[in-house]
C-alpha cells in the first residue's frame, strides 16, 4: 500500500524496533576481535616456547659460544651459528643496500614523471614480480644469473683490487644471492613507497615547488621525510622476506659453512642451511642446533624490528610527521 | 535583477559566447576582453590575453590585468570563476599538472615569464606563493625558514640564522618561536603555521608574494594578525590576495579585480569598487546578491 505523504494523519505509523528484537551485538564484536588478536600473540609466543623447548639440547652444550662458533661439523658434533649468521645479514644488507634506493628512484618516477600509461604498464609489471615463486627465482639465479655474474660482472668488478671482489668468479655467492634477494624485495618496497608518495597532499608538493625547488629536493627534503614512516614500513616487509628468504638463496648462495670477506665465495644463511640439513640431521644435537638456528632468526628479525621502532621515533619526534 | 537573470541565462550557453554577447552589452567590461593594451608595460605584472585550459575546457578568457608594485591587490568572485587559476600561473605552478595550459604572455618587470626559456627555479624565487591551508614541511621551525635560504643562497650559518630570525620578525613570529625553533614546524597552531609559511616564502626575498585564499582556513584572531601582517609587508613585497571574504579585500587591499565565470568583470582602486562599481555584476555579487 503506497503512502499517502500529503496526508499524515493515515500513515501507516512505524515505530522503532526495542527490547530482545534489536541487541547492540557491539560487546559480542568487541570479544571476537580481541580473541583474534590474542590469538597473534600467542602464536608468536608459541613459536618462541617452541624453539627454546626444541634447541634446549643445544642450548645447553653450546650455550653462549653457538652465536660466536664458526664451524658446524656434523662429524664430531660441533656447532655453531656464526657463518649462517653473517651470511644472512651480509646477504641481507646487499639486498637491501640494492633494493632501497632502486625502489625508491621506480617509485618516483611512476609517480612524478611517468605518463598514466607507463605508470600502469611498469606497476602492473613490479606487481607482477611480486608473485613470481620464490624458486623461480632460485632456478634463474643458478641457470641464468650466476653463469652472467661470472661471465661479465665478476671479472669486471675483481679488477677493482677490492679484498671484497679477490677469489675465482664462480658465479654463485654471497653477491649473487644479495642481488637475487634485491630483485625479489624490490616489487614490495616500490608498491608501498609508490602508494606512500602517492598519499603526500598536492600542497605540500606545490608549496615546496612554488619555493623554486628541483623535483629531486621536493623528494629528499619533503616527499620522502613526509611519508617515512610508510616507507620504512616497506623496506621492513622487504627486510623481513630477505633475512628469512629461503628458496632463492639455497639454490645460489654456494651452501659452505665458512666466513670469508670475498662477497664472490660460496657462504650460507640461516635459512638456507636449514632447507639443506633438516632432513640429514639424525643426531638429537644436530637437529636441536638447527633447530636453535631458528631461534637465532626468529631473535634477529625481533632485534631489528626494535631497532628500527627505537630510529623512527626519533625521526618522528624531530620532523613532527604522524602521529 | 533582470540583467542579472539575463546573465545567468547567457552563461549557461557557454563562457566563450557569454563574453562576446557581454562585450557588445557591456561596454565597460572591455579591459577583460577587448585588445590588449600595447606597448611596454610599467605595472609590476602585467597579464596581456591571458587564456587557460583544464584539457578542453577554457577556464580563463582573454584575462588582461596589471599588478602594482607594492600593493595589494585582491582577486574577488564566486567560486569556481578562475580566482585561483588566474594566480596560478604568475608562478607557473600549474605546470606540475600533465593537462593544464596556458596561452597569451605575463610579464614580470617587463619580461615574459611565460617564455619556454626562462629559469622556473628563479622565477618561483622571485614569486612566492602562501595556500590556503598552512603548509609547513616535515623539519623543524627554523629548517622550514631555511629551507629556500639553503638552496637559493650560499652563506654560513651565522648569515643563516641571521636571516631567519630576519624572515621570522617580519612574519611577526619571531616572539612566538624563538625558544621553539628546534620544534617540528608542524606543533604550531594554524594560524602560527601560516605565518610560518609566509617566513619561509618572504626568507628568500621575493618580489611577488601571491596569497591564494590565505585565512580560510584559520580561526579569526589569527586571522586578523594575518591581515595586519600583508598590510606591513607590501612595504617591501607586491602582493596579490585571492579571497573568498570580501570585507578582507576591502581591509587590506588597494586594487580588487571581480573575476566572474573566467573572465575580469572589474578592475580598479578597491575603494571605487566597493562603493561605486562600474558594473552591476560586481554589485550583485559584494552586495551578496549571488555568489
Amino acid at each position: 500500500m503506497p503512502i499517502k505523504t500529503d496526508n499524515f494523519a493515515t500513515e501507516e505509523r512505524i515505530s522503532p524496533i526495542r527490547g530482545t528484537k534489536r541487541r547492540n551485538l557491539d560487546p559480542a564484536f568487541r570479544r571476537l576481535t580481541m580473541i583474534c588478536g590474542t590469538l597473534i600473540l600467542l602464536a608468536v609466543a608459541g613459536i618462541f616456547f617452541e624453539l627454546v623447548l626444541e634447541s634446549r639440547p643445544s642450548l645447553e652444550k653450546f650455550g653462549w659460544s653457538f652465536l660466536f662458533t664458526g664451524s658446524w661439523n656434523p662429524v664430531t658434533g660441533e656447532f655453531g651459528a656464526a657463518s649462517s649468521i653473517y651470511g644472512t645479514l651480509v646477504s641481507t644488507l646487499i639486498a637491501m643496500v640494492v633494493a632501497v634506493p632502486m625502489s625508491l628512484v621506480i617509485a618516483l618516477f611512476l609517480v612524478e614523471m611517468a605518463s598514466p600509461g607507463v605508470r600502469r604498464l611498469v606497476g602492473g609489471a613490479i606487481e607482477l614480480l611480486a608473485a613470481i615463486p620464490s624458486i623461480i627465482y632460485g632456478m634463474w639465479g643458478l641457470f641464468v644469473f650466476a653463469p652472467f655474474m661470472a661471465d661479465h660482472v665478476q671479472p669486471f668488478l675483481t679488477e677493482t683490487g677490492l679484498p671484497l671482489f679477490a677469489g675465482p668468479p664462480m658465479g654463485i655467492g654471497m653477491l649473487t644471492a644479495g642481488i637475487i634477494l634485491a630483485l625479489m624485495i624490490l616489487p614490495f618496497i616500490t608498491a608501498v613507497t609508490r602508494d606512500v608518495f602517492t598519499l603526500v597532499p598536492p600542497v605540500l608538493k606545490e608549496s615546496a615547488y612554488g619555493m623554486g625547488s628541483t623535483t629531486w629536493e621536493v623528494t629528499r627534503k619533503v616527499t620522502i621525510p613526509y611519508g617515512i614512516q610508510g616507507i620504512m614500513g616497506g623496506c621492513f616487509l622487504g627486510l623481513g622476506r630477505a633475512i628469512g628468504e629461503t628458496m632463492a638463496v639455497t639454490f645460489v648462495i654456494g651452501n659452505r659453512h665458512e666466513i670469508a670477506l670475498s662477497l664472490f665465495s660460496a657462504g650460507n644463511s640461516i635459512a638456507s642451511t636449514l632447507a639443506n640439513e633438516f632432513t640429514e640431521a639424525a643426531d638429537p644435537v644436530y637437529l636441536s642446533s638447527l633447530v636453535e638456528l631458528g631461534l637465532v632468526l626468529f631473535g634477529l628479525t625481533f632485534l631489528i624490528q626494535i631497532l628500527a621502532q627505537m630510529w623512527l621515533k626519533r625521526v618522528r619526534k624531530k620532523m613532527g610527521t604522524g602521529t | 535583477m533582470m540583467e542579472q537573470r539575463n546573465f545567468r541565462l547567457l552563461g549557461a550557453k557557454g563562457p566563450q559566447e557569454t563574453a562576446n554577447i557581454a562585450w557588445s552589452r557591456k561596454p565597460e567590461i572591455a579591459r577583460s576582453i577587448g585588445p590588449a593594451p600595447s606597448g611596454k608595460p610599467s605595472s609590476k605584472i602585467s597579464s596581456r590575453n591571458v587564456n587557460f585550459y583544464y584539457g578542453d575546457q577554457q577556464a580563463l578568457i582573454n584575462n588582461n590585468l596589471d599588478i602594482a608594485g607594492n600593493k595589494v591587490t585582491a582577486i574577488i568572485g564566486p567560486s569556481g570563476c578562475g580566482k585561483s587559476t588566474h594566480l596560478r600561473t604568475y608562478n607557473r605552478i600549474f605546470e606540475l599538472y600533465r593537462n593544464q595550459r596556458v596561452t597569451g604572455e605575463i610579464f614580470l618587470d617587463g619580461e615574459n615569464i611565460l617564455d619556454s626559456g626562462r629559469d622556473l627555479l628563479e622565477l618561483r624565487r622571485r614569486v612566492g606563493m602562501i595556500f590556503q591551508k598552512p603548509t609547513p614541511f616535515p623539519m623543524s621551525v627554523f629548517d622550514n625558514v631555511a629551507y629556500g635560504l639553503k638552496m637559493h643562497y650560499r652563506m654560513n650559518r651565522h648569515q643563516m640564522s641571521e636571516r631567519v630570525e630576519k624572515a621570522l620578525r617580519q612574519a611577526a613570529l619571531w616572539e612566538e618561536v624563538k625558544d621553539k625553533l628546534d620544534q617540528p614546524g608542524t606543533a604550531l597552531s594554524g594560524g602560527q603555521q601560516q605565518r610560518l609559511c609566509i617566513a619561509r616564502a618572504i626568507a628568500v626575498e621575493p618580489e611577488v608574494v601571491l596569497m591564494d585564499e590565505p585565512t580560510s582556513a584559520i580561526d579569526p584572531v589569527a586571522t586578523a594578525k594575518i591581515e595586519d601582517l600583508i598590510t606591513s609587508l607590501k612595504e617591501n613585497y607586491t602582493i596579490v590576495i585571492v579571497t573568498h571574504n570580501m570585507q578582507q579585500a576591502a581591509r587590506i587591499s588597494d586594487f580588487t579585480a571581480f573575476f566572474y565565470q573566467g573572465l575580469i568583470v572589474e578592475f580598479g582602486a578597491t575603494r571605487k569598487i566597493f562603493t561605486h562599481p562600474s558594473n552591476k555584476q560586481t554589485e550583485d555579487y559584494i552586495t551578496g546578491r549571488f555568489g
